[in-house]
């Protein structure tokens, strides 16, 4: 009894140290950002591995999810009669929900487990020890350059993803199926909002660039340096992240979308 | 040090998710047939709206020149009342043009028809759209349907009826 609850407080007490450890690297990340300025080399070679190398599943999965969204809207859409609003199909569901979410759940599966692994290794094999002995902060030099590069990659691959996927979508819908070429883009027009829309799935991506980039390093730098230990830090960044991304995006379409 | 093809392919990567953004922004999205801010607005009362939206279109003979931009209760006439936003460019609609709110299509969404009149003042910011139509709702036209094919089923017993007492 006595064991099972100290079992359970344990559990609370790790939870929240480990939460209170993220938040504090966080801090420190966000307080050597402005360093980085100075270096922009650092950064420059964390958005070519983080978002140059993503780049390519990116592409092809937004062209294959739009794809998909073009013949599936075009097979429900046809028995309304409707089939010339597949444009406002394809892009809205893009643009507001899949562009934004399979665009971060790819970057956490690509991105952040080989920022994870990389830097649990870093730790693994007392590099980063080695920095601060140099008196080197590796917060500065590995951790912050990493966090910036997701960031800014997080957008640029989710708009991406979207603008593919439309075509893709395009491609299905106007090149197969016959669905009337003007229809799809000027239904697409009308119905698509810069503020509402295409804004909103930007602040989205956005918002789980910072977060996947966030986990990724936490569980890399916060990983028990062994190589089950790095093991395990990559695992929790993939679910983690796709976690809180799906949670995120709930709350984020509640509050944009909501009323 | 960061070598030449990394930072060639960075500036790839940039530039290609900006002009995806570019794409989405001007391609499809509204911005290129939006102008938000410019614009001015009248106003017209409905008895009742229907499933009339923010920011559904206004059109003339099937062009769009502005949409709707906020719809209120006015509780002195007991009328919706719909803000209409018309695009700046699309100016000098005359004074008695009156305003319907039509469905696209049987099932589409609804949007403002507006039909110009032949009065030689034109509308301005401000004014307010005398001559209204309110929303189609479907219960009431089925409704009067079903009461008007009712009436004529009744009169035309009352006429067979009374037909072969005349001959």
């Amino acid at each position: 009894m006595l064991d099972a609850l100290q079992g359970l407080g344990r559990a609370t007490l790790t939870f929240f140290e480990r939460l209170g450890r993220g938040h504090l690297l966080l801090a420190q990340i966000l307080m050597k950002l402005p360093g980085l300025l100075l270096r922009p080399g650092l950064v420059i070679a964390q958005l070519y591995s983080v978002g140059v190398l993503t780049l390519v599943i990116t592409l092809v999965s937004g062209m294959f999810v739009g794809m998909v969204l073009g013949l599936q809207g075009y097979n429900t859409l046809v028995d309304f009669g409707a089939e010339e609003s597949l444009g406002v199909v394809v892009a809205l569901s893009l643009v507001r929900e899949l562009g934004p979410v399979v665009a971060a759940l790819l970057f956490a599966g690509r991105a952040g487990s080989a920022l994870t692994a990389e830097i649990g290794l870093m730790k693994a094999t007392e590099q980063l020890s080695g920095m601060e002995m140099m008196a080197v902060d590796p917060v500065e030099r590995v951790l912050a350059p990493r966090f910036l590069a997701a960031f800014l990659s997080m957008p640029l691959l989710a708009a991406l993803f979207s603008a593919v996927g439309i075509y893709g979508g395009y491609l299905v819908g106007v090149g197969l199926l016959g669905v009337d070429d003007g229809a799809f883009w000027g239904q697409m027009q009308s119905a698509v909002d810069l503020n509402d829309d295409i804004y909103n799935g930007v602040i989205k991506s956005i918002v789980f660039g910072f977060v996947a980039g966030w986990i990724a390093l936490f569980e890399g730098y916060d990983a028990i340096p062994t190589a089950e230990g790095v093991s395990r830090a990559t695992t929790r960044t993939v679910v983690h992240t796709a976690l809180a991304v799906l949670g995120l995006d709930f709350v984020l379409t509640a509050l944009m979308f909501g009323d | 040090m960061v070598s030449r093809t990394v930072e060639i392919w960075v500036g790839v990567f940039v530039a290609l998710g900006i002009a995806a953004l570019f794409m989405l922004a001007m391609q499809a999205s509204n911005l290129s047939t939006l102008s938000r801010a410019d614009g001015y607005i009248i106003t017209a009362g409905f008895e009742n709206v229907g499933g009339l939206k923010e920011r559904s279109p206004v059109t003339v003979s099937g062009v769009r020149v502005g949409r709707v931009e906020k719809i209120d209760y006015d509780y002195d006439t007991f009328e919706a009342v719909v803000s209409l936003r018309i695009d700046s460019d699309h100016q000098g609609f005359p004074e008695d043009t009156a305003a319907s709110i039509y469905t696209s299509g049987l099932l589409g969404e609804q949007y403002v028809a507006l039909e110009p009149g032949g009065s030689l003042t034109n509308l301005v910011e401000g004014d307010r759209v005398q001559l209204t139509q309110s929303a189609l709702v479907m219960e009431q036209v089925i409704g009067q349907f079903l009461y008007s094919a009712a009436a004529e089923n009744t009169a035309t017993e009352s006429f067979t009826a009374a037909g072969p007492g005349e001959e």
